[in-house]
């Protein structure tokens, strides 16, 4: 199977919930209900992201040089440092871990 | 600059995790919502399956059409012009345009915002990937374990209280239980199924 298929549907389906929001009757979207869930969703995603990318190597849970790569980019985002610092803070983590 | 910063780290992630630099280049230009993008290819780089992934980018992207609800009464764009408003529709050119006084100057801020963001992040991306494509080995520099990192500073703006804070742990703990059940990437769909579930019963 090719990614091309995958990739530029989830092109499109991003396209359409942006052009949704600009076309759609207010009154759908800002019911209460759609309201609550819309910010939840990516806080409960992009933490289940973190988990599966640190601790999981094909079906089994691991801790290894990601566990502390994540550690330290944990500090730096709490040190209030620019995304590409924090990314590049967990690679150098892992990179360093690997050499020893 | 920060923007073009965050766009290189996109693309050299992207390469890292399998994709081409032409898929790559895709993703900025067509989909052009970072955090969709990075789960996008999180969940590819981690074997997972595709269309997973595309339905963990598209539920990443719902919150762009609240920003577009939003907006919709701010930029009054009718006809082909709301076709090509809404691709730029992302947190920072919503954040730009919500906070000008008049529709004028909002809109002003709209798109000069979102034509500097749109080159800054094809043109980082484009750099970053090429860049990563000539790496002999990506994983010499970590950039395999770089992905946590990438989520984490995507998440931490969002874990404003205690709710955020709760739901953000009870995800990562629920994604890594069921993860021996189920295929790669689909644990995240539970999840958001779950995030759904729990907001729409009534109060």
């Amino acid at each position: 199977m090719t990614l091309w298929t995958p990739l530029l549907a989830a092109c499109a389906a991003c396209y359409v919930i942006k052009l949704a929001g600009l076309s759609l009757p207010e009154r759908i979207l800002a019911d209460e209900r759609i309201q609550r869930v819309v910010p939840l969703l990516p806080v409960a995603l992009l933490a289940a992201l973190i988990a599966t990318s640190t601790f999981a190597t094909g079906r089994h849970v691991v801790i290894d040089a990601r566990a502390a790569a994540l550690l330290v980019a944990a500090v730096a985002v709490l040190l209030r440092a620019p995304f590409l610092l924090v990314v590049a803070a967990g690679a150098a983590t892992a990179a360093l871990l690997r050499l020893l | 600059m920060a923007t073009g910063a965050y766009a290189l780290s996109f693309g050299a992630l992207s390469v890292t995790a399998g994709l081409s630099v032409l898929e790559t280049c895709a993703l900025s230009l067509l989909m052009f919502t970072g955090a969709s993008q990075f789960a996008f290819i999180g969940v590819v780089g981690a074997g997972g399956n595709a269309w997973a992934g595309a339905a963990t980018a598209a539920l990443l992207g719902t919150r762009n059409g609240l920003y577009g609800m939003r907006l919709a009464a701010i930029l009054q764009a009718r006809g082909l012009k709301r076709f090509a408003a809404a691709h730029f529709i992302i947190d920072e050119t919503t954040a730009m345009a919500i906070a000008r006084e008049t529709p004028a100057d909002s809109r002003y801020a709209y798109w000069s915002t979102a034509i500097a963001l749109f080159c800054l992040w094809n043109l980082g991306t484009l750099i970053g990937a090429l860049a990563t494509h000539a790496l002999p080995d990506p994983k010499v520099l970590g950039l395999d374990a770089a992905p946590p990192a990438a989520f984490l500073a995507l998440l931490a703006p969002r874990l404003r209280g205690r709710e955020p804070v709760a739901i953000a742990l009870a995800a990562a703990l629920l994604v890594l239980v069921l993860r021996p059940f189920l295929p790669q990437g689909v644990p995240l769909l539970v999840i958001a199924v779950l995030v759904a579930l729990t907001g729409l019963r009534p109060r």
